[in-house]
């Protein structure tokens, strides 16, 4: 497109001439320029005939990139409206689970995926497109803006200076007041180019970039996210340990152990400091936990042998887990996250006759749920055998079997074999349950104690994209303050003869920009600015 | 003429270099996009799939001596059964005796039966052992060591690996007398 005024080649879709600005819009006969991006073509705007051109010209369109924001709004909201598949029960099947608890919407939901909406592929689809939408967009307006603004030509045709929305028009102005007035542009902080008498007074270009530093730093924010699927990024896993046990730590390629040395959970109240909470906990009437704390110790396996070798453990350092407080291995961070009290650990009994009221000991054992022995010799000649046992004892068509593998509800089969005998008496032990094998059975089992411990659920937990997703969203910020708090104002000053029109344009505030214009301008014969959308003259004290 | 032709040169090479600009553009970015989805697939199965080599472990047997331990690659040249079970877990439990029953064969024939319980003592392991009469050998892994390495998550769950070490063939679940026998002859040594 060639400028009918001064002959410069400028691109395809351009409104206003790059180098004097004349209107190249001859169509759009309306009274105002355009000043989107400045008159500048945007890029996607050029002619295309190739597939990329064509790709490239579908993402920069800003309708397909708010539409896709748009969906993915929707498809956000929408899989708020059930629980998502995490939340359910861990044991039900999620296939059956929506349906039975909301119906057939439920059944919908679940077949439409919605249920694990926010890792389904569609969705993350939805995401990197805008993305990408983002990024062209940006590329798309930004460079032809950033151009348009660097090359700007202080000498304007007057057909762009009549057409801007404030205009000012006075007959005549001297050397003297036109200069004093640029000396004020320039304390205002103006920038001033002049060419052959024509000047251009700026400020605050810096605010049209914001825009796109915006978009720079939410670039950087997906990226960020991207990045949790590098492997050694990301890292969320799950611990339970029980006291006394040493588990591989996840996600360490099972080269480090950790040790649960003890698990402490203190309440408020228990000790003297606490008195001046009396009433507070009075008023609460349940418990209030103060501490939650797990000490351990870690190990590392040098024995770098295969999966499931016994380990050689070297210990790597001892400390207390607390809420806020992790420890730090391997680059993982360990948090206190979960606690299950009083699990069964072991369980003592006493052998005595069925007749003796007083229940004198026979025998005493001591069975270790977390390793039972299967045979209890003593001294005095008797043997009892630990013939069946169930950590978690249940009955199921009238057979007894264990639901889990922790002991959360201990049923055992004994055989007890007196002194010499061959035929064992069998009795059958459950919490709250002790059935002899028979009727004729002369010796009982009594249940005397049992000791329980604690399980620490801890939390493992690593994420080195944090920085990224931080100075993304630190950029995106700058860019939200850059193109809000600071407007970009230009005024053009064009002689004519013995008359001066300034034309003044800002990209947001116009009345600031009138307001600055009159103070400008005061005291010297220069005409207030008119706004030339509604033909009114801008007042003074208005 | 030749300000015409520097023009056009001009604009042509300003069109190739937009060209390419946007090409390398659009590669660079649906290259993040599929990276992202396709890692984001792969996250839900870690597991050891059809295709990879079984993982190599060690894990102490149950019913033989005290301290005598397997290792799978003592069964190279062998087809492998591997079977993560637990005493709990009543599917495991039914297709217990059609493994027992097909074992003595199919150990003729090359084919070994491992399968690894996950239970906390052994003394459940044992009992259960005694009531099924199981011959092939089982291994405890008490602290899912082995289960955690191979991405197993459902109780049964079976790999059948050939003689090579490759993973053939994995069943999620209870398996039948048919089709257990079928799996075992695809991994029977050559």
């Amino acid at each position: 497109m060639k400028c009918g005024h001064c002959g410069t080649e400028n691109q395809t879709g351009t409104a206003i001439c790059n180098n004097c600005g004349q209107p190249l819009d001859n169509k759009n006969e309306t009274k105002l320029l355009n000043m989107r991006y400045d008159g500048a073509a945007i890029r996607s705007k050029t002619r295309n005939k190739s597939f990329v051109d064509k790709v490239w010209n579908f993402f920069s369109s800003v309708k397909i990139g708010v539409t896709l924001i748009a969906i993915a709004l929707i498809a956000s909201a929408l899989g708020t409206v059930y629980p998502q598949q995490m939340y359910i029960p861990p044991t039900v099947n999620p296939s059956e689970y929506y349906e039975q608890e909301y119906g057939i919407t439920g059944l919908i939901y679940y077949q439409l995926g919605f249920h694990e909406l926010y890792s389904s592929w569609w969705y993350m689809l939805i995401i990197a497109l805008i993305g990408i939408s983002i990024f062209i967009v940006s590329i798309d307006r930004g460079v032809p803006l950033y151009k348009a603004l660097k090359n700007q030509n202080p000498k304007r045709h007057p057909s762009f200076i009549k057409r801007q929305k404030l205009l000012s028009h006075t007959v005549h102005v001297t050397q003297e007041e036109k200069e004093q007035f640029i000396e004020r542009l320039k304390k205002k902080r103006y920038k001033i180019y002049e060419k052959d008498g024509h000047i251009l007074a700026e400020k605050g270009r810096f605010s049209r970039w914001g825009p796109y530093v915006n978009h720079f730093g939410l670039i950087v924010f997906l990226i960020g996210t991207l990045l949790r699927f590098v492997p050694g990024m990301y890292v969320d896993e799950f611990l339970w340990i029980r006291e006394g046990d040493t588990a591989v730590i996840p996600a360490t390629n099972q080269e480090y152990y950790i040790e649960n040395h003890d698990f402490i959970m203190d309440i408020y109240g228990q000790d003297e400091e606490d008195e001046k909470f009396a009433d507070a906990l009075e008023q609460t009437g349940s418990l209030v936990p103060k501490n939650f704390q797990t000490d351990v110790t870690i190990y590392k396996d040098d024995a770098k042998d295969v999966v499931g070798a016994q380990p050689e453990l070297q210990e790597v350092q001892s400390g207390s887990i607390r809420v806020n407080q992790p420890i730090k291995v391997a680059g993982l961070t360990l948090y206190q996250d979960s606690y299950q009290q009083n699990e069964f650990q072991s369980m003592s009994f006493k052998l005595h006759e069925v007749e003796d009221s007083d229940e004198v000991a026979i025998a005493e054992l001591t069975v270790d749920l977390t390793d039972p022995n299967k045979e209890y010799q003593f001294d005095n000649g008797y043997t009892i055998m630990l013939n069946e046992y169930f950590p978690d004892y249940t009955m199921e068509n009238g057979v007894p079997r264990s639901q889990t593998n922790f002991p959360r509800n201990p049923g055992f089969v004994f055989f007890v074999y007196p002194p010499g005998e061959t035929d064992p008496e069998v009795s059958f032990l459950a919490i709250g349950q002790n059935i002899p094998g028979d009727e004729t059975n002369n010796y009982k089992l009594s249940l005397t104690g049992f000791d329980v411990r604690d399980v620490s659920g801890l939390s493992v937990k690593k994420d080195l994209t944090l920085p990224i997703v931080a100075i993304g969203a630190i950029i995106f910020l700058i860019g939200v303050v850059q193109g809000m708090y600071w407007p970009h104002r230009r005024m053009w000053i064009h002689p004519q003869e013995n008359e001066l029109l300034i034309a003044c344009h800002t990209n947001k505030n116009w009345y600031g920009l009138t307001k600055e214009f009159e103070k400008l301008t005061d005291g010297t014969p220069i005409a207030n600015v008119v706004d030339q959308e509604t033909d009114t003259e801008m007042e003074p004290d208005k | 003429m030749d300000k015409i032709n520097a023009a056009n040169v001009k604009k042509r090479r300003k069109k190739r270099n937009r060209f390419i600009f946007r090409t390398v553009i659009l590669c660079v970015l649906f290259g993040a996009l599929v990276f992202a989805i396709v890692s984001n697939l792969k996250e839900d199965s870690k597991a050891v799939d059809v295709g990879d080599k079984a993982p190599n472990f060690e894990l102490p047997q149950v019913r033989n001596v005290e301290g005598e331990v397997l290792q799978l690659s003592d069964l190279e040249g062998k087809g492998v059964m591997l079977n993560f079970w637990a005493t709990y877990c009543e599917p495991c439990e039914k297709e217990m005796p059609y493994m027992e029953s097909l074992y003595p064969e199919y150990k003729e024939r090359g084919v070994e039966i491992v399968a690894v319980s996950v239970d906390a003592t052994e003394l459940v392991i044992q009992n259960f052992v005694d009531r099924y009469d199981l011959t092939f050998p089982i291994l405890h892994d008490n602290r899912s060591a082995v289960l955690d390495h191979y991405g197993v998550i459902p109780l049964p769950t079976s790999y059948f690996i050939d003689e090579n070490g490759v993973v053939v063939e994995r069943v999620i679940g209870e398996l039948t007398l048919e089709k257990l026998e079928g799996y075992l002859q695809q991994i029977e040594p050559s």
